[in-house]
């Protein structure tokens, strides 16, 4: 593990950690839209988008330093912090389907990874 | 029972429903649009004012993220975060789909197992949820 890479991993890391923030807060804005075009620009919608853009910066910060087959499947750990949000904050269920589908997703990510590096 | 209009209905509607994940399935195509044009239009990028106005190909990514931002909204509005948010991951389908195609990237069987895995997952992911 050289500094880079490990500057890389904890980059895109955080970068998942407000991603996932990200997501949270497009979905609390998403329920105070009422049909203009003006209630997109909500507190929550703006903080969301404003995450997104952050994290994308880490990402890309992140990305150029490290190997992709390892910072791929990080990006994706989002998705696993965003159902730990979604069951904290919205009440969602985990169920087998969720669980399933995500660990494939999971594993497909990094093979995609394995595969650009 | 909460009589409130603003409550969110989720699961309660399966039209409501398919019609968000179709939304956040459209969502990855615009998705992998906007990463492939950012791409093109980083590879002939130049810090300039003009060069970046006139960089149509990175204007245009830029574009459909912001549809692309537009749409997850929409469907996130109707349906479950924990659903419809990992089936964003189509996204790589899509982009190493596209990257064959256009940017004449040499497929690899790591590629291929993943993306096949992925479209496995978010089968799965789809399926989910409905009681």
């Amino acid at each position: 593990m050289t500094p880079l890479l490990i500057r890389s991993i904890l980059l895109v890391f955080v970068a998942s950690i407000i991603g996932s923030f990200g997501a949270v807060y497009l979905k609390k804005g998403s329920a105070m839209l009422n049909g203009s075009l003006l209630s997109f620009l909500n507190s929550y919608l703006i903080l969301g988008v404003a995450l997104y853009l952050g994290s994308s910066v880490l990402y890309a910060l992140g990305v150029k330093g490290g190997d992709l087959s390892v910072l791929y499947p990080m990006v994706s750990l989002g998705y696993v912090w965003t159902l730990l949000w979604a069951r904290l904050f919205f009440k969602e269920a985990f169920t087998q389907q969720k669980i399933a589908g995500l660990a494939l997703i999971l594993l497909g990510v990094f093979f995609v990874g394995l595969g650009s590096s | 029972m909460s009589t409130t209009a603003t409550a969110p209905v989720i699961e309660a509607d399966p039209a409501a429903r398919r019609r968000s994940i179709l939304l956040v399935f459209a969502c990855t195509l615009v998705g992998a649009a906007a990463q492939l044009l950012i791409k093109v239009g980083m590879n002939h990028f130049e810090p300039r004012v003009w060069a970046i106005v006139t960089n149509l190909p990175l204007i245009g990514g830029y574009v459909c993220l912001g549809i692309n931002t537009v749409m997850l909204v929409l469907a996130l509005r109707d349906g479950e975060l924990s659903m419809l948010y990992p089936i964003i991951a189509f996204t790589y389908v899509w982009v190493t789909l596209l990257s064959y195609g256009l940017l004449h990237e040499k497929p690899n069987v790591y590629k291929n197992v993943g993306i096949a895995t992925i479209v496995v997952g978010v089968a799965i992911l789809g399926r989910g949820g409905r009681k």
